[in-house]
Parts: C-alpha cells; structure tokens; sequence
C-alpha cells in the first residue's frame, strides 16, 4: 500500500507537485496518469526518497523509504531505465543491486529469464535497445520479489509483443496481491491495463476513482448512424427533439447524435422505412474524458485540443510531446 | 562490509578505472625510471625515482571523480540510492574502496619506480638508508589515498567529470603554484596549501639535495603536512557529505 500524503514539492517558483493526496491500494493495477509535465515522475522520486517533499510525506506500508531495511525487497520500481552504468553488463548491474539489499545472486538469473534477458546478461548494458533497457529496469524491479511495484511509463520503447507482454505481467503481479502503480501519459494504455486511476494535472489530483467511473463520470455517449439515406433521416431525428451533427463532410452519409440511445434511433428509422447501414453507441475515449475533466490543467496544450476522432481507440498522446 | 563490497563491485565492473590504475602506475614507474636512469649521478637520489609521482596521482583523482560523477552521469546514483537509501553510508564507503585502492596502487607504483630504478643505475645512493628516503618512497601511497578524498569530495559536490576533473587538476598542478608567486604573501599562503603540504611530506626533510634545495622553508614538519594533507581533505569530503544528503538525488 502506498500513501500521499499533501505531498508538494517546489521547484524554485514553479509547483511541481501540489497537495497530492492518495492511496494506492493491493491487488489492483493502479494507473497514475497525467499529461507529461503533470509532476508524475517527481512523485514517483520522492517515494523512493530520492527527492525531498516541500511539504507532506509518501508513506510506503506506512513507512517512509528511507527507513525500510533492505527497501528493494519492499518496493520495486522502474523509474528510468537508462539508470545503468552503460559500460556494466546487465548481469553485474543486478548482482551489485542484488547484494545491496541481501538478495541471493541465483534471483539475478531468474529474473533476467522472466524478462527474456538471459542471453544478452553479459553484454553491455549501453548496447541495449530502448526496449531491452526497460526490460532490464523491469528486472531490477522485480529482483527483491516486492509487495509494492511501481512503473514509470513501462511501455515505453517497448514493441507490440513488448506493451502486450508488459500488460499482461502487471495484471498477473497484481492478481499474486501485490500492489502495482503504473504511469503512464497514454489514457489509452491505462484502459487496457488498469483498473484503477489516480489523475494528476499540474501536480494536482484531478481523480481517483475506478477506471469506468472516470469514463462514465466525465462523458455522455453518443450514436453514430450511416445511412444511405442519412439526409431524411437528420431531417426525421431533427424533428424529434434530436441535435444532430455531421462527424465529417467527406463521409455524407454519417450521422452524430448527441445525447441519443440506439434503441430511440433505430426505432425512428424503422417508422420511416430509413435504410441503416450501421448503428453504434460511442463511448467518449478516456483521451476524451481527459480533455474535459482536465481542461486548463494541461501544461504543454497543442491549441487543438479537438483533434482526435472520438472513440478511437488509437495511442494518442493527451498533450504534445515536449 | 556489504556496501564496502558492492563499491568494489561497481568499480571493477567498468572499464575506465582499470585504465586509470594502469596509467597512473606506468607514468609513475615509467617517469621515475627514465628520470633516475638519465638523471647525472649527483641528482640520482631516491627522490628522483619518484618523479612520476604527481603525474600518477592527477591520473588518479581522475579515477576518484569518475567514480562519483559517473554515477551522476549515468543516473545510477538514483539506483543507488534506491538500494540503499543511507546515502553518507553509500558515500563513505565508495570512499574507503577507492582511496584504499589509491593507496595501494600508490605502494605498487612507488617500490616499483624504485626497485626497478635501483637496478638499473645500482647506485649506492638508490638503497633505503635513512628515514626521509623511506618516507619519500613509502609516502606516495598515504599521498595518492589523500588525492583521493579530495577528488572525491569534488565529484561529489560537482556531480559532472569534466568539471570535477578541470577543478581538481588546475588546483593542484596551476592554482597552488600561482598563489605563491603573488607578492609578499605568496610564500606563506603557499605553505598552507593542501597539495604542497603533501609535496613536502614526501620530499621535505632530508639534508639538501639538489632536488629539494629550491623548496622554502616550511612551517611545519613533514609529518604534520601530511596531516594537514589528509585534514583537509576529510573536510572537504565532509562538506561533500553534507550535501549529497541535503540535495535531491
């Protein structure tokens, strides 16, 4: 279990973390999402006590990190996965980490076989792809066999098979009881592998809730109707108390209708003999969601805040890279 | 003793303190030798067979800072710190491993700029006969684990090698050196000064030689230099201590 408590951190004038106040409980994936910029990894820092709090604490199993004996067999955590000599081989980076916290040196061995490093282990590490790098820092999480993990943007650099992989473990991690936070600056990526999110913006918490309910809290669905006849049918759904808008003017014979149920459209379009050539309800997409829960919280906005097709289930990014 | 260990570890892991250790016993056996063996006889003194001595202890605090800033570069101070979360303790042993090793690596280098010295010149003047000669040969060990507190403790405060090297090597080879050319004050500043006190540990002391005829007078004795030497150093390294606790990591 871990627990923010106010905590705030300040660099110089600018608030990097503002008051930020949550738990993270067991047996979950947590997803810790925010845009980039929005304080995620300075919070994350100062769990592992490498940054002091301006104000508060972060109490893991309600100790403070810097007062856990052995604190990698407590928590593990990737936080940047070019923490590594790039001159060391993975295998000696593990072994010293290994024996710093009195973790037998064969737990090295099984943890480069879980994330499929064994075979480069004596390689230099600053040979490593981008994604064989996270994978290493995966190992380094997981070398103390810890209750509590902690994932700074895991997916990262990683391929499909990488992200799926990387999906699948955490779930598995947290279904042994463990506790697991992941950040993450894809809404998209926390959908799928989280369960429940804590929102940050600015350094501040926007939410924390369930994952459904922060989709559900935040947005309305809509119908989208094709229809070869979609003129006279606007014209009908009008007529009925419907708004109705176009999702594009290339595509004439697509229809958006606010606020409407399936079963209402289908309905009017059956008493008006309008041939249907699809009928779906559209949920917002968290990217969505976030956008309108958000709002001005966003650091680096593009200005264009309304560029993703709704629903889409694609990886785009909540705000500019920087 | 764990810690002690795994600063052993991460050093011998990478490469670039092998090269340190191999380039600061060649110049310092390699200097000495060519020194002593080219030297006319008058100045053919065991002083002499340590003339690589300062040149192998700058190679040496190169090490001493790599092993701190190549932490800070990489980033693995923070895996560090995450290991273990007593950064004094991690800071003090990383500390013990290398000036141990400096002071070794010192030993090594000064017996064998020595020995091979003396076998070649077979000089009666080369043989160990009297305290100052010892100490100027036995000494350079104590000197090379001093350098390295320093260079550590700069590293430390600095957190960025090329800075941290310029700093430590400009201080010792120009900045001491400067301060005692300035008018009236220069000289006794200059007695004050960390890297002539360890000069004067291992070369002061003897009767006049050529070699050290040109030193000034000191206000204290060989062996009080070297404490002032290595007090100074501890300080620094305190001061350093200090701050890596305090600052974020």
């Amino acid at each position: 279990m871990i627990e923010a408590v106010g905590l705030t951190k300040r660099y110089g004038s600018k608030l990097a973390v503002d008051d930020l106040s949550f738990t993270v409980k067991p047996g979950k994936v947590t997803g810790f999402l925010g845009p980039n910029g929005a304080g995620k990894s300075t919070t994350m820092r100062m769990m592992l006590g490498l940054d002091r709090p301006t104000a508060g604490k972060v109490l893991i199993d309600g100790k403070h990190y810097t007062e856990l004996k052995n604190p990698l067999r407590t928590l593990g955590a990737l936080v940047d996965a070019k923490w590594v000599h790039p001159n060391r081989s993975a295998y000696a980076h593990l072994k010293w980490m290994a024996r710093s916290n009195g973790i037998p040196t064969k737990r090295v061995d099984e943890v480069l076989d879980i994330v499929g490093l064994s075979e480069v282990a004596r390689r230099r590490a600053g040979g490593f792809s981008l994604g064989m790098s996270q994978r290493l820092g995966i190992a380094t999480a997981l070398l103390g066999d810890p209750k509590i993990l902690m994932f700074d943007e895991p997916v990262n650099g990683l391929d499909p098979e990488g992200i799926h992989w990387i999906r699948r473990f955490m779930q598995r991690l947290a279904a042994e009881g463990r506790t697991v936070l992941v950040s993450s600056h894809l809404l998209s990526e926390m959908a799928q592998t989280a369960e429940e999110l804590v929102v940050v913006g600015r350094g501040k918490l926007i939410a924390q809730c369930s994952t459904q309910e922060f989709v559900e809290s935040s947005s309305s669905t809509s119908v989208k109707v094709r229809s070869p006849q979609a003129d006279q049918l606007g014209e009908v759904l009008t007529s009925n108390g419907f708004s109705v808008t176009r999702e594009n003017q290339q595509e004439r014979d697509t229809l958006l209708v606010p606020d409407g149920a399936i079963e209402q459209v289908g309905e009017l379009a059956a008493k008006y003999d309008c041939v249907l050539h699809e009928l779906t309800a559209q949920r917002a997409s968290l990217e969505e969601a976030f956008m309108q829960i958000t709002g001005q919280e966003v650091e680096f906005s593009t200005g264009k805040s309304g560029e993703e097709a709704s629903g889409s289930p694609g990886e785009a990014p909540v705000a500019a890279e920087k | 003793m764990t810690l002690l260990a795994i600063e052993r570890m991460k050093l011998f892991t990478t490469r670039s303190p092998w090269w340190c250790m191999f380039a600061a016993l060649l110049l310092t056996v390699g200097l000495g030798v060519l020194y002593a063996a080219t030297a006319p006889a008058e100045f053919t003194v065991v002083g002499a067979t340590q003339s690589g001595g300062q040149l192998g202890m700058m190679v040496f605090m190169v090490l001493a800072a790599l092993a701190v800033t190549t932490e800070y570069r990489f980033g693995t101070i923070r895996a560090t710190f995450q290991a273990v979360p007593n950064r004094t303790a991690v800071m003090l042993a990383k500390s013990t491993v290398v000036a141990a090793l400096a002071f070794v690596i010192g030993e090594i280098a000064a017996f064998l700029a020595w020995g091979v010295s003396y076998l070649i010149t077979g000089g009666e003047a080369l043989v160990l006969d009297a305290g100052h000669e010892w100490r100027n040969v036995a000494g350079l060990g104590l000197v090379y684990a001093g350098a390295a507190l320093y260079a550590l403790a700069v590293g430390m405060l600095v957190r960025q090698s090329a800075g941290a090297i310029s700093l430590v090597i400009v201080w010792a080879l120009l900045v001491e050196s400067l301060v005692g050319l300035l008018p009236r004050v220069g000289d006794d500043i200059f007695d004050w000064m960390p890297f002539a006190a360890a000069n004067r540990f291992l070369q002061g002391g003897g009767p006049q030689t050529p070699m050290t005829s040109q030193m000034p007078e000191a206000p204290i004795g060989p062996w009080a230099s070297l404490v002032y030497f290595l007090a100074v150093g501890v300080a620094l390294l305190v001061v350093a201590l200090i701050t890596v606790r305090k600052r974020d990591a």
